[in-house]
């Protein structure tokens, strides 16, 4: 098991910010522990050169380093075959990447299936085809934040050619059933993507399971560096697709007129990479497997169960929170609100006065700057997830999110506080 | 108390109670201020007399440092000239609420601010059209 007062021995970020503070952004960033900083410096300190370019010894130790880091990773997300991974800065960027090279294929009336709890970066490179008459469909979710099967089936047709979906929702914290959606994407003949920004980080997750065509995540979100991220593909799909980003390394042959390609995955890396990165990320990955998956998951699962059970129980006024009650399908994210603030219309002479007071409900903004004087790191605002925040009928939720280094106590904090922030502002 | 704390009280009066708050029967310019990021918003109504502010009234929806700003706002410029107002910067605005805001509140602060200084333009370009 896990015992995070532990684990924060050896995050050195926690000396800095003294005992008692409650980190609770994890799904926007997370800490890094010793072994991944000393992984990074080493590289500096001991290997540092260019990858592949140097027919001398300290770059193919460099070389090497870079291609161990990749079959680690892809080792961690169960792909056989360590050139499946492709690095890149984000997951942003790996979304990004997919959606710029398979919307090359698309043609007027081709459709790409998203959901509405989708990141904001599973949804622009898409809205980017848009000019070119793709369309763009969402499936909505029901009234307990679960992706509405219903509404999926009804948006897959012949015409679906890509259905790119979120593992798991970084506002509501619903974990989907991945392996179940990549199975009726194939079934209707579509290419089936996955954003598992937060999933990877807090959960086993195997490619080969799942059965998914891409997989998208990003180093920082699970204890490695920012700057580094990945893109999983299945191999035929990726040789058959067109580059990214044009220059060296992803090239063989260069002519006036034209390039022929390099292989994959140096065709989607141009550029010099982010080796110090994936090193980085590499030893993060080490770091998560000495606990296990498993056991993440199960810490994480104990921390949103303890959270809801917490919510229940609480007498704060007017607490509501968005996202599945069964801590089985909903991972360590637990967004809220004291009252509720709904979007404003501006086309519709929005500012009558009546309606104008949000009476007596607390505005995320505030709750997050109360937490913080009591040191409690939380987010406020639409999280990226702007059209799933106006689905919920909100201007905005303030979100506390977990990661190996929280506490039962971390929760129990964080109640005190949300109680604080709410009788302060009814008074 | 601090004065930090003190300056956190005023501000949650005017959040609470907020001043001026309304709309200006026939105003000389009426204008809406909108943060979408945040979905905080204000409006302002203005009654504009050769060139002094006679009357100035809002309405909003948003954080306690928006609303009550804005309120804090509202009593500040009433009886000024239009002059007088788009000459008001922001150094000034975070001075006068006195709190330690930090970059990303700091643009609730101003929202107000901002929403003023356009009616104000707004009811210029109007006049010289
Ligand atoms: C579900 C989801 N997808 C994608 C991203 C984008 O990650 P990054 O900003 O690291 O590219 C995030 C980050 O918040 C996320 O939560």
């Amino acid at each position: 098991m896990l015992t995070s007062d532990e684990v924060k021995q050896d995050f050195p970020i926690f000396e800095s910010l003294g005992d008692g503070y409650a980190y609770l952004d994890n799904a926007a960033t997370t800490h890094k522990p010793r072994s991944v900083l000393e992984a990074i410096n080493d590289f500096y300190s001991n290997q540092n050169s260019n990858v592949y370019r140097g027919i001398y010894r300290l770059s193919e130790d460099a070389t090497d380093s870079y291609y161990r880091a990749r079959r680690n990773i892809s080792d961690f997300i169960g792909s056989r075959n360590p050139d499946t991974l492709i690095f890149t800065r984000n997951a942003t960027e790996s979304l990004n990447l997919v959606a710029s090279s398979l919307g090359r294929g698309l043609k007027a009336g081709d459709e790409v299936l998203i959901s509405i709890m989708e990141h904001h970066s599973n949804i622009v490179p898409w809205q980017l085809w848009l000019p070119e008459g793709v369309k763009l469909r969402y499936v909505d979710i029901d009234s307990d934040g679960y992706l509405d099967m219903e509404s999926f089936q009804d948006n897959l047709n012949g015409r679906t050619k890509i259905v790119s979906l979120v593992h798991e929702s970084n506002l509501l914290g619903t974990i989907n059933d991945a392996r179940e959606l990549s199975r009726i994407a194939h079934d209707n003949g579509s290419i089936f993507i996955l954003d598992g920004a937060q999933s990877v980080p807090h959960m086993p997750v195997d490619v080969e399971r799942i059965g998914c065509d891409f997989l998208a995540f990003s180093g920082h979100k699970m204890l490695g560096p920012m700057g580094i991220g990945c893109l999983y593909g299945r191999m035929e799909l990726l040789e058959g697709m067109p580059p990214f980003l044009g220059g060296g390394e992803m090239i063989r042959e260069v002519y006036r007129d034209r390039s022929v390609w390099n292989d994959v995955p140096q065709k989607f890396e141009a550029g010099t990479p982010n080796v110090a990165g994936a090193i980085g990320l590499s030893a993060a990955v080490n770091y998560l497997r000495s606990y296990g998956m498993e056991n993440v998951r199960a810490h994480e699962k104990n921390l949103i169960r303890k959270t809801l059970k917490m919510e229940e129980e609480s007498k704060i006024n007017e607490l509501v929170s968005y996202g599945p009650r069964n801590p089985d399908n909903r991972g360590g994210i637990f967004s809220f609100n004291i009252g509720k603030i709904s979007p404003i219309d501006l086309e519709s002479e929005m500012l009558e006065q009546s309606s104008m007071k949000i009476g007596s409900a607390v505005h995320p903004h505030d709750v997050a700057s109360s937490l913080d004087r009591e040191r409690i790191a939380v987010r406020s605002g639409h999280h990226c997830a702007m059209p799933l925040t106006h689905r919920l009928g909100v201007v905005a939720t303030s979100r506390a999110s977990y990661y190996i280094y929280n506490s039962e106590s971390d929760v129990e904090n964080l109640f005190q506080a949300i109680e604080n922030v709410a009788v302060k502002y009814h008074e | 108390m601090s004065d930090e704390e003190i300056n956190m009280e005023i501000l949650l009066d005017h959040y609470r109670s907020p001043r001026n708050y309304g709309k200006i029967d026939n105003p000389s310019v009426q204008l809406v201020e909108y943060n979408p990021v945040c979905g905080d918003a204000v409006q302002f109504s203005l009654k504009i007399d050769n060139g002094i502010l006679t009357d100035v009234k809002f309405i909003g929806r948003g954080c306690s440092v928006s609303q009550g700003a804005a309120s804090i706002l509202t009593e500040k410029v009433k009886g000024k000239s239009t002059e007088e107002v788009m000459n008001i910067g922001a150094e000034e605005i975070l001075k006068n609420i006195g709190l330690n805001l930090g970059p990303s509140r700091e643009k609730c602060a101003l929202l107000s601010l901002n929403a003023l200084q356009k009616s104000v333009k707004k009811y210029r370009d109007g006049k010289n059209e």
